[in-house]
């Protein structure tokens, strides 16, 4: 058996991140799209941890620090801004959200 | 940097649960198959020897964001949404496309690049002390501003959700 190198992340990671941004692209429910984007940071967090573990440098896993802070702000933001448009429109459909003023 | 059968099973799980949540035509079931995604993430990160941010993703992202997540979906009753795969029919092959050319970049990036030279570097500290040691010796600006950051967003939830009068 080969062993496990860098690589294999790089492209763990890649599909991750392109199954995410077609979860974006498909999807019209904006949750889903909401939880396509987390998939989407966590796949870069898994290269950023491949990468410190292959360097043998503690700084990859400190910047997954910061992704996880900035996603755990988006998600209550988001999901803030969610509820707030389901009241106004009744619909989270992303096809039902263009207007600029509800 | 751990072994490839249990790599090939931790990575089957990871894209199963992913496409799991993308496919998935009930929302709450889609989040079920993220934390599954997030869970096998975790072991890969135990495996990558980073225990400490293994448990800050079981906590934080499988734990509060999901539960977050779920409330919400629950909330606003949103578990079938008609539609769920989304617009027109042009639309879904331009996704398609597009999701082919990012693959084809990422490809050419990683064969460009060549087989590795350089094994993997010998294991090192990642105890949460040196995790600690190091975001508060080298990153102190960013911490800071993160901090900022999440109290931006905590006025902003606490504003949006304010009843209007």
């Amino acid at each position: 058996m080969p062993d496990v190198t860098i690589d294999w992340y790089i492209a763990l990671s890649s599909i991750l991140f392109v199954i995410g941004a077609l979860g974006v692209l498909l999807r019209r429910n904006t949750i889903i799209i909401f939880m396509s984007v987390e998939m989407m940071l966590n796949s870069a967090n898994l290269a950023f941890v491949a990468f410190a573990r292959h360097l043998g440098d503690l700084d990859g896993q400190v910047l997954v620090f910061f992704v996880i802070t900035v996603a755990a702000a988006e998600v209550a933001i988001g999901l803030a801004l969610i509820v707030t448009i389901f009241r106004s429109k009744k619909s989270i459909n992303i096809d039902d959200i263009n207007l600029m003023k509800g | 940097m751990g072994d490839p059968i249990l790599f090939f099973i931790l990575a089957a799980i990871t894209i199963a649960a992913g496409l799991g949540m993308v496919l998935s035509q009930n929302a709450v079931h889609s989040a079920l198959f993220l934390v599954l995604n997030f869970t096998a993430i975790a072991v890969f990160y135990i495996v990558l020897n980073a225990p400490f941010i293994a448990m800050v993703q079981i906590t934080v992202y499988a734990g509060a964001i999901m539960v977050l997540f779920l409330f919400v979906i629950m909330l606003l009753g949103a578990e079938r949404l008609r539609g769920v795969r989304g617009g027109e029919r042009w639309q879904q092959i331009l996704a398609g496309i597009l999701a082919l050319a990012l693959v084809a970049v990422f490809a050419t990036i990683v064969l460009q690049r060549g087989t590795v030279t350089s094994g993997t570097a010998t294991l090192i500290d990642t105890s949460p002390t040196a995790l600690g040691l190091r975001l508060f010796e080298a990153y102190v600006l960013p911490f800071e501003i993160t901090g900022i950051l999440l109290l931006a967003a905590m006025i902003g939830v606490v504003v949006f959700s304010l009843k209007k009068k």
